[in-house]
């Protein structure tokens, strides 16, 4: 299974989770698995095409995916997966 | 008991310790070498002038500190005083320690100053400054060169609020000289879980005036500059070259992309902090040296509305203590260039999970404002820029070529 770290803003639809565990070999078969899990939550990060949201960065273990292969990018069992949106608050 | 005198020593020691002129010493500072320019005079007589390039060491302190700042024995030194004589008895006590490529410089300041060769004044503490920042001068880190450079350095704060609030405290309190406030909201009681810049009596006043008075009760060295005003594109580049660092604390989208194009054209370092409920980001874009922008990290805004801001969706009032602190550390770390920047790092905190982690952010060579090919070579709608879908063509509001948002 791959941890996948859920940021506050979407936390609402993993029961208030902050990691949940979820499995697939790359990062677009992760999040339609998690979505099956967690719905709502596949719509908040992807593209009707599957590809990730350019406002959303997703990141297997230290690197963001479109460095890597993008919503291809192999997943390992024990890869941490970050999803990191922006965030704008300052005040 | 034999003895010798003053005199008898000190010829001595100009046939055993290697001497160069004003002249030499000029030549040899300007070539690849990396040649160590120690000044051995006490601290009045260096506040009054200095050979360029020149570091201090009063020679009674020369061989308890020479260590640290001449780590290897066969680095070459040049040691200097006023006239020539107290380096060479300097000169000798490096030998003693193991110097081995030591020179003394004959006739000393007074010889490079009749020379015609570049000297400056250098400013020093007062005492009171001394006794202020003492525990910053001790640290060879900072020393009392690290300190003057921060009483030397400006930073703009974009934001006093939750972010701009500990940011202020902090750069005020370590004696950053120059503090720019952009703000234009007023303190309202909502505030002050979080923005610990303003008082209850500061509620309905500019931020920029209640910060202000915050630092000067704080530190009379910092000149604090208040822009009440909303950060623009007519106006950002001309505020923010008026600065070394810039550090962001907005609430919105439209104006980090603002600041951030601002600071690339400008080739100004960027500490950006964000944060959310319980959960912060902080890294430094620094394009000029070869780091990402915050474009590279977010190329396209959120739809509008897509984001929650800290108003809907709330914020701890510690929070913003924690990451505006992080961003005043990153700041003085680039004023005084020392340590790792957290650069291409974006520094992750949860508060709930007491958790500090890191990602990497890869500078994108597509990058519209950083990148090989830019296409945003000034400052764009960014209003419009973040309330519009991606890849469509944009007019930018009569400023100039359309450009890919």
């Amino acid at each position: 299974m791959t941890t996948v770290r859920i940021p506050s803003p979407l936390r609402r639809y993993t029961n208030g989770q902050s990691k949940v565990e979820g499995s697939g070999a790359t990062v677009r078969e992760l999040i339609g698995n998690l979505e099956a899990q967690y719905p709502g939550i596949q719509s908040r990060l992807c593209e009707a095409d599957g590809q990730i949201k350019r406002y959303v960065n997703v990141f297997v273990n230290e690197e963001e995916i479109r460095t890597l292969q993008g919503a291809d990018t192999p997943v390992a069992d024990r890869d941490e997966v970050s999803i990191i949106p922006a965030m704008a608050g300052g005040r | 008991m034999s003895y010798v005198t003053s005199d008898q020593l000190i010829a001595k020691l100009r046939k055993e310790i290697k001497e160069i002129d004003a002249h030499e010493l000029a030549r040899r500072m300007q070539s690849d070498e990396d040649l160590t320019v120690i000044d051995v005079r006490e601290l009045d007589e260096w506040s009054q002038g200095r050979i360029k390039g020149s570091v201090h060491i009063p020679r009674g302190f020369l061989e308890l500190r020479v260590e640290a700042l001449v780590p290897q024995r066969d680095q070459p030194i040049a040691v200097t005083c006023a006239g020539g004589t107290r380096s060479l008895l300097a000169a000798r006590d490096l030998q003693e320690l193991g110097y081995t490529n030591v020179v003394s410089v004959a006739g000393g300041f007074n010889g490079w100053k009749n020379a015609g060769y570049p000297f400056s004044k250098p400013q020093i503490l007062n005492e009171d400054q001394r006794h202020r920042y003492s525990r910053h001068t001790i640290m060879p880190e900072v020393g009392e060169e690290g300190q003057l450079q921060l009483l030397g350095a400006s930073v703009l704060l974009i934001g006093a609020g939750g972010l701009g609030s500990p940011a202020a405290i902090y750069l005020a309190a370590a004696g950053v000289g120059k503090i720019g406030i952009v703000d234009f909201d007023v303190v309202d009681t909502s505030n002050l879980q979080r923005q610990i810049v303003h008082r209850l009596e500061d509620v309905d006043k500019p931020k920029v005036e209640s910060a202000a008075r915050t630092i000067a009760q704080l530190n009379p060295d910092v000149k604090v500059i208040g822009h009440q005003t909303q950060l623009t594109s007519h106006n950002a580049l001309d505020i923010i070259s008026q600065y070394d660092v810039v550090i962001n604390g907005s609430d919105n989208f439209p104006t980090r992309y603002l600041v951030n194009d601002a600071c690339v054209l400008l080739g100004k370092k960027l500490v950006d902090g964000s944060i959310f409920r319980f959960e912060g980001q902080v890294t430094v874009y620094d394009t000029a040296n070869g780091s990402p922008c915050y474009r590279c990290l977010y190329p396209d805004p959120p739809p509008p509305g897509e984001v929650p801001s800290c108003a809907e969706g709330g914020v701890l009032g510690v929070l913003p203590g924690i990451i505006g602190s992080v961003e005043a550390v990153e700041a003085i770390k680039l004023i005084l260039g020392i340590g790792s920047p957290l650069a291409g790092r974006l520094l992750l905190y949860d508060a709930l999970e007491a958790e500090f982690r890191e990602v990497k952010v890869r500078k994108n060579p597509d990058c519209p404002v950083c990148g090989e090919h830019p296409t945003v070579t000034q400052l764009i709608d960014y209003e419009q820029f973040c309330g519009i879908p991606h890849t469509t063509p944009v007019n930018i509001n009569g400023m100039g070529q359309p450009v890919l948002a």
